[in-house]
């Protein structure tokens, strides 16, 4: 484990929820420029701590050409929204939906196949929430909301 | 007005916190391997063991149901029911111990008046008046009022001071006004509001005013018959009580006249197959089985405030608050909210991190095993007016030491260079 505890030993197991990719993607968010004219174009926000995204995608012959989600809230709901984001770019809207699944999966604890395990990559280290599980919805705040947007995309 | 507030003396009989603290078991606990630095005590407070007893023991010795048996345990349990109904009747200094009305929670002594008297009282372009820093539970019951009656709901705004703007209080409050229902001290903000000022002027119009007393009750003397109160509320597990039970004041005359809330056992007088007449105060109020335990329990933890003063306790919060006032405001990145000077609130302090959401600062201090609140306190709108979707809230009460606000502070700065490199 990436540990980032150096002059802060008394935080106990925070290493486990925060670890150094998340951190990372917390202080650095990726894919958060606006997309033109976005095929989906929503907001999602948790009214308990006020977190709230903005999700924009475009959705070209079934495939997400250009994603961007911007917002605020926890280090844990940006990191995942930047996490989710860098990983459905190019990916079609069938495995997108799959890499959602195998999130949610992970956050209940399930064990995962290697093939998910792969797809999901870095985005594993997320899988410390479990420990913390008033926390998980802020995991799943953006994943919930794209993975709702894009299968109502799908059924137009 | 004889409540307590800003420059009260000390009774002199300051209480040693130490003593305290032995009697709250809870407060021996580990979290996280750290000893427990309990500072959500706005959402709820702990238990001293005297409170815990005085549940067991009556389930162990006097169980029983009240107003109906003839036999010894029911009338021990009615006696020790209705002696702790007198007992917060004498905390408040209500005039009589029949107006005071059980209920489970402040949320649900705030229902019964909007949806009795203010539901009788309230018509088609009458006004109702609240405040900007108002909980939920007085807010959303108006909103429904109003919007079943076509009246209409006013607030009171609260200036970034953290006051509220007294100056409208005339155009704001008139003579369409049927109730005005205010705070006592904010949840949020720890502002203590002039209650007496704002009943002054509810009167001065003819209509009446609830005081949402959750957050003072449990921290100053408050004196129904000083502030004029029409109604007063508040919960027992915010003042070392249990859960699930919280007091409706309200002066005889209007509860008298009022429809009751609930209809069942125990509030009716008499019941025939076409009809029924309702029992006398405050019984009216209290349909069915009520929360005999609880309401024990709650007598005992009067009786524990009551043996430290209430002047000592408001005193023993203010130096407290002072203090916490001083040390976070002197870390960089953090913006307190409310009034500057601690005279002119209560022992509740929310406030911001520049570069830490709430919530992970709330899951760093966890780990050290700080409480404190995090979100939006049940007030949205507030928190919103302050342009953030959340803050961290630290509120004190009697076992608190300024040791542990130095844990808050330390756990702040670590947490800080945890997230902030």
């Amino acid at each position: 484990m990436m540990g980032n505890t150096s002059g802060s030993g008394s935080l106990g197991e925070l290493d486990d929820l925060y670890e150094a990719i998340i951190l990372d993607h917390y202080r650095n968010p990726r894919n958060t420029d606006p997309v033109d004219s976005p095929d989906i174009d929503l907001e999602v926000n948790n009214p308990f701590c006020g977190d709230e995204f903005q999700i924009q995608m475009k959705v070209e012959n079934d495939a997400v050409t250009a994603v961007g989600i911007t917002g605020r809230g926890c280090a844990i709901s940006q990191a995942s929204a930047s996490l989710l984001a860098e990983l459905v770019e190019g990916k079609k809207s069938g495995e997108v939906r799959a890499s959602v699944s195998s999130f949610r999966r992970l956050l209940q604890g399930e064990e995962l196949s290697e093939e998910e395990r792969d797809v999901l990559g870095d985005i594993e280290a997320l899988g410390g929430v479990r420990k913390f599980p008033i926390r998980i919805k802020c995991a799943l705040l953006s994943w919930v909301g794209l993975d709702d947007a894009l299968k109502e995309h799908l059924a137009k | 007005m004889s409540i307590t507030g800003p420059g009260t003396k000390l009774s002199g009989r300051e209480f040693d916190v130490a003593t305290v603290r032995a009697d709250f078991p809870i407060l021996s606990r580990k979290i996280n391997d750290h000893p427990l630095v309990y500072l959500d005590n706005a959402a709820t407070t702990q238990k001293p063991r005297q409170v815990i007893d005085a549940i067991s023991n009556y389930y162990e010795q006097t169980n029983s149901n009240v107003h109906r048996g003839v036999h010894t345990l029911s009338i021990e349990a009615t006696d020790a029911y209705e002696v702790a109904r007198a007992k917060v009747a004498k905390f408040i200094n209500a005039p009589r111990p029949e107006t005071v009305i059980w209920t489970r929670n402040t949320s649900e002594s705030l229902n019964l008046v909007a949806a009795t008297w203010a539901d009788k009282n309230v018509g088609e372009g009458d006004n109702i008046v609240i405040t900007a820093m108002e909980h939920h539970s007085n807010i959303v019951p108006w909103q429904q009022l109003a919007a079943r009656k076509h009246a209409e709901l006013r607030y009171l705004a609260a200036g970034k001071d953290g006051l509220l703007d007294m100056a409208n209080i005339e155009s704001t409050i008139d003579s369409r006004t049927k109730i005005v229902s205010a705070t006592h001290i904010s949840n949020v903000l720890g502002t203590v509001n002039p209650v007496a000022e704002l009943a002054n002027r509810a009167h001065e119009v003819g209509a009446v005013i609830l005081i949402d007393a959750a957050q003072s009750v449990p921290h100053m003397a408050v004196d129904v018959q000083a502030i004029d109160a029409d109604f007063l509320c508040f919960s027992a597990h915010k003042m070392l009580g249990p859960t699930g039970i919280g007091v409706l004041y309200g002066k005889y005359d209007l509860l008298d006249e009022m429809p009751p809330f609930m209809f069942g056992g125990d509030m009716i007088l008499e019941v025939t197959y076409e009809d029924a007449k309702w029992n006398e105060l405050p019984y009216k109020f209290e349909a069915g089985t009520p929360n005999i335990a609880d309401a024990i329990a709650t007598g005992v933890a009067v009786d524990y405030l009551t043996d430290l003063e209430m002047d000592n306790v408001w005193e023993h919060e203010q130096q407290l608050t002072a203090y916490a006032l001083d040390r976070l405001t002197a870390l960089n990145g953090i913006t307190i909210f409310g009034p500057e000077d601690p005279a002119l609130r209560g022992g509740v302090i929310s406030f911001v991190h520049d570069k830490i959401h709430p919530h992970d600062l709330g899951t760093a201090l966890d780990q050290q095993g700080i409480a404190i609140r995090t979100g939006h306190h049940c007030a949205m709108p507030l928190i919103r007016s302050y342009d953030v979707v959340a803050a961290a809230r630290a509120s004190f009460y009697v076992y608190n030491t300024k040791t542990e606000i130095d844990a808050l502070v330390s756990g702040i700065n670590d947490t800080e260079r945890y997230f902030v490199r």
